[in-house]
């Protein structure tokens, strides 16, 4: 079973790397861009026969523990 | 009087501070490494400066999940010291020893400077041997120092008197020219509320003889040596 993880700055975080590609991207020419943040994306396998709840509970678990930091950022993740 | 040094995959500012404790400070000095489930028979333990593990997914991140992190948390719980320097204090944040975490610099640039520092706080183990509200010299070294708490929490932490040092200029001003690194509140290191772990980014080690621009930072592991002493009495 696949599970695809993002990870993102809270608002009001600032997000320093955003901002600096903003600039660059600025610096290329793209004038439609108001805002960039960035953030982190994970595929993780789980083995197969786990029920959706038992996956979602032990995904929670590894958001708060390991892939997010929650004083900073938030998590979301789809199972597929 | 005996330091405990944890040794990660990546940190590199560890046998400065061995240095620091046994050459300079005359005490003694052993080594934990990171797979440990014990610290051993030490009086204090120093989480030392680096890049654990490629500062992978976040600085201090999966080092925090160390089996020797067990070790050091039940070390604190039962009142033992903890010191933490730069990504030892990355370490601690992410072990939930200490409240916060540490961003990556507000200027995206890796900092490597001296720093002027306000010592906020001299009722720690780990600060009692500076003057109140001294103005001492320690260098930084690092990409993620830019400590963050929300507001509330930073509040908070004043309130508790858990802010030990804030970057300042020389004249021991608050001001944002002399914040390095975008910290809430210029804060450069923080304690717990019982007082008895303490994370910095600037490196006490690295300012501890004339000859390295400082000898400011000796009075932290002085300190620590002091207030270790104290209790045995």
């Amino acid at each position: 079973m696949r599970v695809k993880i993002h990870v993102t700055l809270k608002e009001g975080v600032l997000d320093p790397q955003g901002k600096a590609i903003q600039k660059s991207l600025g610096a290329l020419g793209f004038k439609s861009v108001s805002d960039v943040r960035m953030g982190k994306y994970f595929e993780v396998e789980l083995r197969e026969g786990l029920s959706k709840a038992e996956a979602e509970k032990e995904l929670v678990e590894m958001c708060e523990k390991l892939f997010a930091n929650v004083t900073i950022e938030q998590y979301s993740f789809a199972i597929e | 009087m005996k330091f405990g040094i944890v040794v990660f995959p990546g940190s590199n500012c560890d046998r400065d501070c061995h240095y620091a404790v046994q050459e300079v400070l005359g005490g003694e000095a052993s080594w934990i490494w990171h797979g440990e489930r014990s610290v051993g028979a030490v009086d204090a333990v120093i989480l030392p400066g680096g890049f654990s593990y490629g500062d992978y997914l976040r600085a201090g991140a999966i080092a925090s999940s160390s089996p020797v992190m067990d070790a050091v948390a039940s070390f604190a719980e039962r009142g033992g010291i903890v010191i933490g320097i730069c990504n030892g204090f990355q370490i601690l944040c992410e072990a939930g020893l200490l409240p916060g975490v540490l961003l990556p610099n507000n200027s995206v640039q890796f900092r490597c400077e001296q720093t002027t520092l306000l010592v906020t706080n001299i009722n720690t183990p780990f600060t009692e041997l500076y003057y109140r509200e001294e103005v001492i010299r320690m260098p930084i070294a690092h990409g993620m120092g830019n400590y963050f708490v929300p507001e509330e929490a930073a509040n908070q932490l004043e309130e508790k008197h858990q802010v030990v040092f804030r970057y300042v200029n020389e004249k021991g001003e608050t001001t944002p020219e002399s914040n390095p690194n975008g910290s809430v509140q210029n804060i450069a290191g923080v304690c717990n509320e019982r007082g008895n772990v303490l994370g910095l980014m600037p490196h006490p080690e690295r300012a501890c003889e004339e000859w390295m621009g400082s000898d400011d930072g000796l009075r932290i592991f002085a300190s620590m040596s002091r207030a270790l002493g104290s209790r045995r009495k």
